[in-house]
C-alpha cells in the first residue's frame, strides 16, 4: 500500500469516528437521560425510537440564520466555534484503537500532545466570550477560563501519574505497559483525570460557565445556526475525547479477556461507551456545582490528591 | 461531604442509584397520539343524551352551574285508544350543551331522572371554531354509542335500592325490612316501615 493511499485511509478513518461516535454518544445521552427520568426521550425522528433525532437536529441547524450581533468583533466570533471543534478533531489522531498500529498517527509524545491540545479548549471559550459583546457570555467565559485552567492542573497531574507508571508518554506505549493492578494502584489518578476532565469539557456537574439557568447559555448565547451547532457538537466529542483517554490511559485501552490483537478495537470502543454512559450518568444525577464548590473541589481536595498519587506513583516505581 | 453522617459520599451513591433504578423501570410515558390512552371508569370526556328517556323536565339545564343547556319543546296530544280524552306529552326540540361553557362538573347527569344523559369517555371533539362546540341533539346522541356499560356492581357493597324493594315486595306486605344493621331502631320505630 503507498504511503498517501494509508494516510487518506487513516484520516478518513479519523473523520469518520469524529462524525459517528460523538452522535452515538449525544443519542445514547438522549435515550439514557429520558430513561433515568423516567421519559422516553425521542421517539419519533426515523422511524425506530428517534434513532435519526440529531442528524434532525442537524439539518434544522443548517437550515437556521446565522446571525453575528452588530457589536460583535466579527472575525472572531466567527472563528471560536472552528477553535472549539478542532482540537478535539486532533486529539482523535493519537487515540490508539487497537494493538498493531490501528492508530491514526502514533506519536512519541502523544500524552503531551493530547493534553496540549485539549489545552487550546480554552482559547475557544474566551474567543466566543469576549468577542459576543454580551455579559452573559462575559461571565461565562470568565468562569470557563477559571474553571479549564484550574482543572488542566489535577488533568496534567493525573495523566502524568499514569506516564510516570508506563515510563513513557506515547498512548500506545500506555497501553502496552497497562497492567491489570494498575486500576487499583492509578485509581485515584484515574478518578481526578476523570472529574478533571468532566470539568474540561464543561459537562454537567461542571457547566456553571454554560448554567443555562442564570448565563442563559454562557459563552454560547449569542450563537445560532451552524456555529452553534458547532459548539454542541464539540461538547459530545469531547465526550468521546475525554472517555478514550481515561480508556487509554486508565482502563488498559485495547486489552481485554481475550484476543486483545484481533479484537482489540471492540474492547476499546467498549470502554469507551462505558465511560462514556458514566459520564451521561453523572449528568442526571447530580446537580451543577456553585463556582466557589467547584474551585474548592479544584484546589483543595483534586489538586493536593494528584500530588500524593504521584508521589505513591513514584515509590512503587521505585520499589519495583 | 459526609455531613448527613454514613459514609462520606454515601448521597453521591444514592443519587446514581436513584437514576439507574429509575433507568431499569418502565417509563411511564403515554404515547397519547400513537396510543390510545387507558381512561379510568367513568371518565368524564363528552355527555350523551339518549333523547328517548328525555322528558323535557328541564332539570339539568336548571341546575346547569354555568347555563350551558338548552332546551326547547312543544306539547304533542297522543289519542290513545280506550282512553278517556287523549293524553299530553312533551316532544323535544333542541337540545343543546355547549361544551365552550361545559364545566364537566356532571350535574345534569347526576340530575337527570330518567337516565337521558351519560357520561362519555370520548375526549377528543376539538373544534377549530368555538360555535361547533355547541353540540346539538344529534350530536349528543351520537355519543351514546360510545358510553361503556356501567362498572359490575360491588359484591361487598349495600345492595341496589331497586333489589331491596323488589325483595320487600315479593316478602308480602307484612314483612319487615330485614334488620340488616342501615337504622338499628327500625324495628321499634312506628313509622319506620310505612316510611320506607
Amino acid at each position: 500500500m503507498p504511503d498517501w493511499l494509508e494516510l487518506v485511509l487513516r484520516v478518513a478513518g479519523v473523520l469518520v469516528a469524529f462524525l459517528t461516535l460523538p452522535l452515538i454518544v449525544g443519542q445514547a445521552e438522549h435515550k439514557v437521560m429520558a430513561h433515568m427520568q423516567g421519559r422516553l426521550g425521542p421517539m419519533y425522528a426515523g422511524g425506530f425510537h428517534g434513532w435519526a433525532q440529531l442528524v434532525a437536529d442537524g439539518i434544522k441547524f443548517v437550515q437556521k440564520e446565522d446571525v453575528t450581533p452588530r457589536d460583535a468583533d466579527r472575525p472572531v466570533f466567527r472563528l471560536a466555534p472552528a477553535v472549539a471543534l478542532v482540537p478535539y478533531l486532533l486529539v482523535l489522531l493519537v487515540i490508539p484503537l487497537g494493538p498493531g498500529d490501528l492508530v491514526a498517527q502514533p506519536l512519541d509524545i502523544g500524552l503531551f500532545f493530547v493534553l496540549a491540545v485539549v489545552g487550546v479548549g480554552v482559547l475557544a471559550v474566551l474567543m466566543s466570550a469576549w468577542a459576543s459583546a454580551n455579559k452573559y457570555s462575559l461571565l461565562g467565559g470568565l468562569r470557563g477560563a477559571a474553571q479549564l485552567l484550574g482543572y488542566e492542573l489535577p488533568l496534567v497531574l493525573a495523566a502524568a501519574s499514569v506516564a510516570m507508571a508506563a515510563g513513557t508518554l506515547s498512548l500506545p506505549g500506555i497501553v502496552e505497559a497497562w497492567q491489570p493492578w494498575w486500576l487499583l494502584w492509578q485509581a485515584p489518578a484515574m478518578v481526578i483525570f476523570f472529574v478533571a476532565g468532566l470539568a474540561e469539557i464543561r459537562r454537567p456537574p461542571f457547566d456553571m460557565p454554560v448554567a443555562d439557568s442564570e448565563l442563559v447559555f454562557g459563552y454560547m448565547t449569542e450563537y445560532t445556526g451552524l456555529r452553534f451547532a458547532f459548539f454542541l457538537l464539540a461538547e459530545y466529542v469531547g465526550i468521546v475525547v475525554i472517555a478514550a483517554l481515561t480508556t487509554v490511559l486508565f482502563l488498559g485501552g485495547w486489552q481485554g479477556p481475550f484476543a486483545d490483537a484481533q479484537l482489540g478495537w471492540l474492547w476499546t470502543l467498549l470502554k469507551v461507551f462505558a465511560v462514556a454512559f458514566v459520564i451521561i450518568w453523572l449528568r442526571v444525577s447530580y446537580p451543577r456545582l456553585r463556582e466557589d464548590q467547584l474551585q474548592r473541589l479544584c484546589w483543595l481536595v483534586l489538586v493536593p490528591l494528584a500530588l500524593a498519587q504521584l508521589v505513591l506513583t513514584a515509590a512503587v516505581r521505585l520499589a519495583l | 461531604m459526609s455531613e448527613h453522617g454514613g459514609v462520606p459520599g454515601g448521597g453521591l451513591v444514592k443519587g446514581l442509584a436513584v437514576t439507574l433504578k429509575t433507568m431499569t423501570r418502565r417509563s411511564t410515558t403515554q404515547q397519547y397520539p400513537d396510543v390510545e390512552p387507558e381512561l379510568p371508569p367513568r371518565s368524564r370526556g363528552v355527555i350523551a343524551l339518549l333523547e328517548e328517556n328525555c322528558t323535557v323536565c328541564m332539570l339539568c339545564a336548571r341546575e346547569c352551574p354555568d347555563w350551558c343547556i338548552y332546551i326547547d319543546s312543544h306539547k304533542e296530544e297522543v289519542a290513545v285508544p280506550g282512553a278517556a280524552r287523549p293524553r299530553q306529552r312533551n316532544v323535544l326540540d333542541k337540545f343543546d350543551i355547549d361544551f365552550s361553557l361545559c364545566m364537566y362538573c356532571g350535574i345534569c347527569v347526576e340530575v337527570c331522572p330518567f337516565d337521558a344523559l351519560y357520561w362519555s369517555p370520548e375526549f377528543e371533539y376539538a373544534e377549530y371554531d368555538i360555535k361547533n362546540l355547541l353540540h346539538d341533539k344529534d350530536h349528543l346522541g351520537e355519543w351514546m354509542a360510545t358510553v361503556p356499560p356501567p362498572p359490575a356492581h360491588d359484591p361487598l357493597g349495600d345492595p341496589s335500592k331497586e333489589e331491596t324493594t323488589a325483595a320487600r315486595k315479593a316478602a308480602g306486605p307484612s314483612a319487615r325490612p330485614a334488620p340488616s344493621g342501615v337504622r338499628p331502631d327500625a324495628a321499634t320505630d312506628p313509622g319506620g316501615g310505612a316510611a320506607s
